[in-house]
């Protein structure tokens, strides 16, 4: 089965101004909701308790909020997590309190409640210090990771790919983290770490828009860079929406069946995907485009590299 | 010619045998078991495994088998209830020797297998239920510490060269001592920079009267984390071993934290009591006058103690401490200069010092002892309430004949060997200072989570797997096919590839492994992409996969070096859980790029490569 049975020849590159104005609003709410919203952080980043518990049987969430503010945690937040015998309670930081023995303070505290033996499924404990920490060396990862990927784009290919490229990068990461504080979701270690990936697999989309767009310009040479550039993005449109449908596919089957653990996880790969998709479509080439690269920008690469070079740029 | 030389399709043969052979230590599981391990004073033996043999087979409990290793003995059975059964019926009947019994999983492994090396993952505590802690060992007290012993130093030393001071105090990390003359500053400066080199002696500018502000050097400041943060790490291990782990981890992490997991374990309030004891020295003079073997039957005399030293032997000591260990500063193994057998020196404070040549002094000939004494608190149940108790385990680590008056500095001969030496000074180290350490961390994951963890990843990992397979089959048909057998091979080298590195597979590994099942088609898509547009210039289909798969790689290894970059920061900034992922990421996509590029074309090869004008299937 062929996606898409001909070559495609859609004008991307016509439609930017309607792909920037798409991408700008995205990009408005995502900064307007992070800087209003803030992100929902979890315990890796703030510091605090989390504990989960599972009970014999379905319990009432009320209760369980009762019986702790009675024995002095007025600040728990109390949740179902997965079904309804299961329990998710977080706690924040407690200054006046030892922090290491509170949940086992409360599991003994809410175990008085019940008759039956509750499971105590998962406990999470992380010292304000550690929070801090684990948040600026995840900020750190973040920037080292984008600068590692500026310099390699720039050796490859030109600078101004490189900018682009980053610049299709951090309107991704904008935009996913964005989503994340729209909708209040939980921002955890997790979650970053599927940023990070993110990072990766969009670039891996970008790269392969990029290359064909190096190797088109070397033989249409009389083409303008905007038909230059429409070209690549269709000749790599198969390829871009299969390998996007595989790794969603992938993602889905992890989303669904992956378990509550890994579904923050699982959601920021699903949404970076589909925005990584579409950047390397309609963000990265029109970038390219307005840092305004033009034929010659590429000829000294190829010199240098002739060696081992075919005529048509491409590598044995 | 499309066709691969006989060495590559070798290659690519034997590389994916040898990962098979790797990766099928996974498919055999556990059995639960029972792990008998020696503490200090036993080996686990033949005569050991004869005992728990028979207890076994007199309970009626069947078991699948007895394996000695090296230090350890495993027991197999087939049904965990049999497993926890046993466990208690040999704690109790080991409970009078020093053993350590736990619950653990041997894996099935064949012995053909074992044999050439291979060996299961490891499954991550997220994976198989148990506890992290991340510890800090609280730097700033240990410093106070150091500054104290030397701030008693100080006094002795100004006291000697009459020289007066006002006030002493300790605080953020400087010591200072204040004089009512600006002469008796001066002075005191000169003095303390000349016996202590490691100290930096300056005038305090800030304060309004004479002081002086002393700091400890760089290298002391090092030293002295360094030397915490190892006793700390000694003394865990110490701990860790009652509370009967199976396979503990205790590490260095950064500067000043120490990572402990333990698997298996749930009851972490019970985990966190012994982890937070305390420890003790205590010096005593050995009471040779009287018997110890009427001491052992009742009758011990009015100013003495029964102590047991740490092989067994019970000693008769002086009820009277001769000093604490609050007042050494430090001890070290070392090579004693005249004998040349290992040795532990020891440094105590100025007034420990003087206290200690007192007694030493009339002593001489006498024998000594070191008492090491670890405080825990133990729940127990007095009247149907549960009350925290204290409990103290005093133990003999060191008795040794005083040969001369001794002072601040001294040794402890007569050691058998440079391991027992530094054990020694470690003890003493750990009982002297008593680093305070704090659990910034908790990770806790119960059993049933981890075993649904483990559910979940593998149904998300096989149901992504079939999902890609469907689809690339649809695609592409046979080229499809190809790619499937390849992404099939590269589940198989990543799996491989873990095993033999024995790491440890956690939740976020596997995702980075269904990732890398979704990713790694890429290379594949990539190359048909490519075959098809030289299809439909028109071009042959030989010369179209041969420029299907040349154009492509460039583009291949672009796109896969920059998500490295991106693997490799996660690796370098994650912390354990992440680190996961970013393994499997980064193999994968390594794995990936052999087996999509070199193992595809091998498959492609052989089916069209003899064919003059093959009609492709793709």
């Amino acid at each position: 089965m062929h996606l898409l049975s001909k070559e495609t020849n859609v004008n991307f590159v016509g439609i930017r101004k309607y792909a920037l104005a798409f991408s700008a609003i995205l990009l408005i709410v995502s900064v307007y909701s992070i800087v209003t919203n803030s992100l929902n952080f979890g315990i890796d980043f703030t510091g605090g308790t989390m504990i989960e518990l599972g009970y014999p049987q379905t319990v009432d969430l009320g209760e369980i909020r009762t019986t702790l503010e009675q024995g002095g945690f007025e600040d728990a937040l109390v949740q179902n997590f997965g079904s309804l015998s299961d329990v998710l309670i977080r706690l924040p930081v407690i200054e006046t309190e030892n922090m290491a023995e509170l949940s086992n303070k409360v599991v003994e505290l809410l175990q008085a409640e019940q008759t039956e033996a509750i499971e105590v499924r998962r406990v999470e404990f992380v010292g304000p210090q550690v929070g801090e920490e684990l948040a600026e060396d995840g900020g750190l990862a973040m920037v080292y990771a984008l600068i590692g990927i500026l310099i390699y784009v720039a050796l490859r290919f030109e600078y101004r790919f490189a900018i682009a490229s980053v610049l299709a990068l951090v309107h991704d990461v904008v935009i996913t983290v964005g989503f994340f504080s729209f909708f209040r979701l939980d921002f955890d270690l997790t979650v970053l770490a599927a940023i990070l990936a993110v990072i990766g697999y969009s670039l891996n989309d970008t790269i392969v828009v990029f290359d064909r767009i190096r190797e088109s310009f070397l033989k249409m040479r009389k083409a303008e860079p905007v038909e230059v550039i429409n070209t690549s993005i269709n000749a790599t449109l198969g390829r871009t929406i299969m390998t996007s449908m595989t790794t969603l596919l992938v993602v889905i089957a992890l989303f669904v069946f992956g378990g509550e653990v890994i579904h923050a996880f699982a959601t920021a790969l699903l949404i970076g995907i589909l925005v990584g998709t579409y950047s390397s479509i309609y963000v990265a080439g029109t970038a390219v485009l307005l840092m305004g690269v033009t034929k010659t920008d590429l000829m000294p690469p190829e010199k240098e590299e002739e060696g081992d070079i075919n005529p048509d740029g491409s590598q044995v | 010619m499309n066709r691969y030389p006989l060495w590559k399709n070798l290659l690519v043969v034997a590389v994916i045998l040898i990962a098979i052979i790797y990766a099928m230590p996974n498919l055999f599981g556990d059995d639960p078991a029972v792990q008998v391990s020696a503490g200090r004073l036993n080996s686990v033996d033949l005569q050991l495994v004869n005992e728990i043999e028979s207890t076994l087979k007199q309970a009626d409990i069947p078991y699948k088998g007895v394996v000695l290793e090296e230090n350890r003995l495993l027991i197999r059975f087939t049904e965990a209830d049999d497993q926890l059964e046993a466990r208690d019926l040999i704690q109790q009947e080991l409970s009078s020797e020093d053993y350590i019994v736990a619950l653990n999983l041997a894996p099935n492994t064949p012995a053909w297998l074992r044999s050439l090396g291979a060996e299961p993952m490891n499954l991550g505590l997220d994976l198989r239920g148990g506890v992290h802690f991340l510890m800090e060992v609280d730097m700033d007290a240990v410093l106070k510490q150091t500054l104290e012993s030397y701030a008693s130093d100080i006094r002795i030393l100004l006291r000697d060269k009459t020289i007066r001071y006002t006030q002493v105090n300790v605080d953020k990390g400087v010591l200072t001592f204040g004089f009512r003359e600006q002469a008796d500053l001066d002075a005191a400066i000169a003095e303390i920079n000349r016996e202590h080199n490691e100290l930096n002696a300056v005038v305090d500018e800030d304060a309004e009267r004479p002081t002086v502000a002393i700091t400890l050097n760089e290298t002391i400041v090092r030293e002295t984390q360094t030397l915490a943060l190892q006793q700390n790490i000694t003394t865990l291990r110490n701990r860790i071993n009652e509370l009967g782990v199976a396979e503990p981890t205790v590490q260095q992490q950064g500067q000043d934290r120490i990572v402990v997991q333990l698997p298996g374990v749930q009851d972490t309030a019970q985990a966190k009591k012994i982890l937070g004891a305390t420890a003790t020295l205590e010096f005593r003079l050995v009471d040779f006058e009287n018997d110890v073997q009427d001491a052992l039957n009742g009758r011990v005399p009015a100013n003495s103690e029964l102590f047991y030293h740490r092989d067994g032997r019970p000693y008769l000591l002086n009820k009277r401490v001769m000093l604490t260990g609050e007042h050494v500063i430090n001890a070290a193994s070392t090579i004693d200069g005249q004998s040349g057998s290992p040795a532990v020196s020891v440094t105590l404070d100025g007034k420990g010092a003087r206290i200690f040549s007192n007694i030493t002094r009339e002593n001489i000939g006498n024998p000594m002892s070191v008492v090491f004494i670890e405080s825990k608190i133990e729940t127990q149940v007095i009247d149907g309430e549960e009350v925290s108790v204290r409990r103290q385990l005093p133990e003999i680590i060191s008795v040794a004949t005083i040969r001369d008056q001794l002072g601040k500095k001294f040794q402890i001969t007569g050691l058998d060997s440079t391991t027992e030496a530094r054990d020694l000074a470690l003890l003493l180290r750990a009982g002297a200072l008593a680093a305070p350490i704090d659990i910034v961390e908790e990770r806790t994951v119960g059993p049933s989570l981890g075993q649904e963890n483990i559910n979940q990843g593998f149904a998300s990992v096989m149901i992504g797997f079939a999902l890609v397979l469907v689809f690339m089959i649809v695609w592409y048909r046979l080229f499809g096919a190809v790619a499937n057998l390849a992404l099939a091979a590269n589940l198989v080298l990543i799996v491989a590839l873990l095993s033999m590195l024995q790491a440890t597979l956690t939740m976020p590994g596997i995702a980075g492994i269904v990732l890398t099942v979704g990713m790694a088609v890429d290379a594949n898509v990539l190359i048909f992409e490519r075959i098809r547009e030289e299809l439909r210039l028109g071009n042959s289909p030989r010369a179209s996969i041969e420029a299907g798969y040349s154009k492509a790689f460039s583009t291949i290894a672009d796109a896969n070096i920059t998500t490295l970059i991106a693997a490799i920061v996660l690796f370098g900034f994650g912390t354990g859980t992440i680190k996961g992922f970013a393994i499997t990421l980064t193999l994968g996509i390594l794995t990936s790029m052999f087996t999509a590029i070199v193992g595809t074309r091998m498959v492609i090869n052989l089916i069209y490569g003899n064919k003059q004008r093959p009609k492709l299937s793709i």
